[in-house]
């Protein structure tokens, strides 16, 4: 079975509702394209999801929140050593009919990126990975979202970065 | 998410995107992408299922390595283990997208938003 062409699927969606204009999808007839500057068991790969991956804390045991709340509407860093049963998204755009949110592996790989690291894989990874939150305006996006994520990349020292939209 | 690996890929940083939405995806056009053809919140692979988690992303490290241009789109040939019939029913007035409860969560959050920015705190 073909996969599903959801620019298709929500334009109808939308239409359905009532409204009058249907999401603008981005589009570009260009792509840029870095290479990868040395090998890969060399490198410092980096991961931002657009899960809205958040962390459980306790404050009656005194722990905070290491996310903070005001970052949340963006790119927003989450320490890369907090244990992934603390990690838990609160997004609402996933396929709820068919799947859960209940293992963070599914959707946020911060286990594989270890393991890769452990494996000799891939040189390192940073003490921070990052969350950004499925914005709507493109322009909030690019003017925003897109470098603050290229700012922390190079305060990392990333060679590479995994993306994985929800 | 399309849009960030784009402006990182610009300023010299190499990304792999892996996703479930390979229109939208390449409809705004990434350099490399796992293309895994799960329903929305599984991109990386069945809940719980370690083994093909660990498949999936050995295939964007080995995209970092190999892909020579844009727009690479691997899709490794995985099917849903609770068979097809998602992809038929996702957006479609039979089972709507969001179900009461998630819809009032939804406009909650957007009068969150409106109020955050309101204040200037966005």
């Amino acid at each position: 079975m073909d996969h599903v062409r959801y620019i298709d699927r929500t334009r109808e969606d939308y239409l359905r509702q009532g409204y009058e204009k249907s999401y603008q999808w981005a589009h570009f007839e260009d792509v840029p394209f870095a290479p990868l500057k040395k090998p890969l068991r060399e490198c410092r790969i980096g991961l931002l999801g657009t899960s809205e991956v958040a962390v459980h804390f306790d404050p009656e045991k005194g722990e905070v929140n290491p996310i903070d709340e005001q970052d949340f509407r963006g790119v927003y860093p989450i320490p890369a050593a907090t244990p992934t049963e603390k990690l838990y998204s609160r997004t609402l755009s996933f396929d709820r009919n068919a799947t859960h949110l209940d293992d963070v592996g599914a959707f946020f790989p911060i286990d594989r990126l270890r393991e890769a690291v452990a494996d000799g894989r891939i040189g390192s990874m940073p003490m921070r990975v990052y969350g950004a939150y499925n914005n709507y305006s493109q322009r909030k996006v690019m003017s925003q979202e897109a470098p603050k994520a290229l700012a922390c990349a190079r305060e990392d020292g990333l060679d590479a970065v995994v993306l994985v939209p929800v | 998410m399309s849009l960030i690996a784009r402006h990182l890929e610009e300023n010299g940083i190499p990304t792999v995107v892996i996703g479930a939405a390979r229109d939208i995806v390449e409809h705004c056009g990434v350099a490399r992408f796992v293309f895994v053809d799960f329903p929305l919140g599984a991109p990386c692979g069945e809940p719980w299922n370690v083994a093909q988690q660990r498949e999936i992303f050995a295939q964007a490290l080995h995209l970092l390595e190999t892909a020579t241009g844009p727009r690479t789109t691997v899709a490794p040939p995985y099917t849903w283990s609770k068979g097809n019939d998602w992809k038929r029913l996702v957006f479609t007035e039979e089972q709507p997208w969001q179900d009461p409860d998630t819809k009032a969560k939804w406009l909650s959050r957007k009068d969150e938003y409106r109020r955050l920015k309101a204040d200037g705190k966005l």
